[in-house]
């Protein structure tokens, strides 16, 4: 099957090391489940994260399934992260109600789309809502502009949502990540 | 497709079955009557009630299940609530977690909400929709014996995630309410399971 969307798509992460640097980071942090809907800005690290047997990795239909998925790892004692990309964050906001109501840790880490060089418009509306909706419902938001910020940033975001209780979101810009070529 | 049957399960009496000598079960339920339900039949450390968060329960039972492969964890719900989370079938379906049981009780209305008919009432089969997504078994309950069956499987590990539909009848029972503070519902869980409250 041609798929010349996707190999296109990944391209341009090709080469990029902070996709393995993140990985290490967050088994560091004693991540031990993972929930996605794929982004190619997540491409490397959900490979990764798939082919690590000490990591549960789910494939979810829609993004809020993440939250009530790491919300019962928590319950468990299991640490969760949940991978999605900005236009992704519309379909969770009803649902972190549940984290925040229950002060659970949630660690986001979204792949911006529609900010920067983004050729296609249906991008946009949720890529400038993404921030004030998750503030809006309760979420802490921390954006990522260069890679050198990206390791220090998602180690802070991992301690203050798994010991501090907070629910984060990480902000990965499109400028960082690169704009999808086509 | 019409159901065949009219729904006749007590859901109270159903609930308390499959609740019934329950052990080391971990529980979540789903909004509304689904939680009254569990509280009524007797409120346990290792119930996590679900106050809102339509169509989270299931996933937060999987979570749960990946978590503890060690406990069998059954998530007991309604059919609204279900089918917000249709989804969700298909991630659990996938993920397959063989100590993963879901009873959802299905009286073919949204409860809460003055009691319109839902889409199972319009023939929409959740028991098929399971099986479709990769259920390991996945059944309609029209009667107590079949809750009663139902009751020894979930206690026991499969090859896959299961799901039962019971069959109830409608009808506004009086509210048994567990607590509505989720901090407190989550810390005394992880407290039950021997884990540290933050």
């Amino acid at each position: 099957m041609g798929n010349d969307d996707q190999s296109i798509g990944s391209t341009h992460i090709v080469g990029a090391t902070w996709p393995l640097q993140l990985y290490r980071e967050l088994k560091a942090a004693q991540v031990r489940q993972v929930s996605y809907v794929p982004d190619a800005g997540h491409a490397q690290l959900i490979d990764l994260f798939r082919a690590d047997p000490e990591v549960v990795a789910n494939v979810l239909t829609s993004e809020e399934e993440g939250i009530a998925i790491s919300a019962g790892a928590w319950l468990g004692g299991m640490r969760s992260v949940l991978l999605l990309q900005s236009s992704g964050v519309g379909n969770c906001i009803n649902m972190l109600a549940l984290a925040t109501v229950s002060r659970f840790p949630l660690l986001m880490l979204v792949t911006m789309r529609g900010e920067w060089a983004e050729f296609n418009p249906w991008q946009v509306p949720m890529g400038l809502a993404t921030e004030p909706a998750l503030n809006a419902i309760g979420v802490r938001t921390i954006r990522v502009e260069r890679p050198a910020d990206l390791l220090e940033t998602v180690a802070s975001a991992a301690t203050l949502s798994y010991e501090a209780d907070q629910q984060i979101a990480v902000l990965i810009s499109q400028r960082l990540i690169g704009a999808k070529k086509w | 497709v019409v159901t065949p049957v009219p729904p006749s399960l007590d859901r109270r009496a159903a609930v308390a079955a499959l609740l019934e000598d329950r052990g080391d079960l971990l529980v979540v339920t789903g909004l509304g009557s689904p939680s009254y339900d569990v509280h009524a039949a007797g409120d346990s450390d290792a119930n996590y009630y679900l106050w809102g968060a339509m169509g989270s329960a299931a996933l937060v039972g999987l979570g749960l299940a990946q978590a503890r492969p060690d406990h069998m964890v059954l998530v007991i719900t309604g059919d609204g609530e279900q089918l917000m989370g249709l989804g969700g079938l298909a991630t659990i379906g996938v993920a397959r977690p063989g100590n993963l049981a879901i009873a959802v009780i299905d009286n073919e209305r949204f409860g809460e909400t003055g009691m319109q008919e839902s889409h199972t009432g319009y023939g929409v089969d959740l028991a098929n929709v399971a099986l479709a997504c990769g259920f390991v078994a996945a059944r309609t309950i029209h009667d107590m014996g079949g809750v009663k069956q139902a009751r020894v499987e979930l206690h026991e590990k499969a090859s896959g995630p299961r799901l039962f539909v019971l069959k109830t009848t409608a009808e506004n029972l009086p509210r048994s309410l567990p607590p509505r503070d989720a901090v407190h519902l989550k810390n005394r869980f992880r407290m039950h399971l021997g884990l540290p409250v933050n």
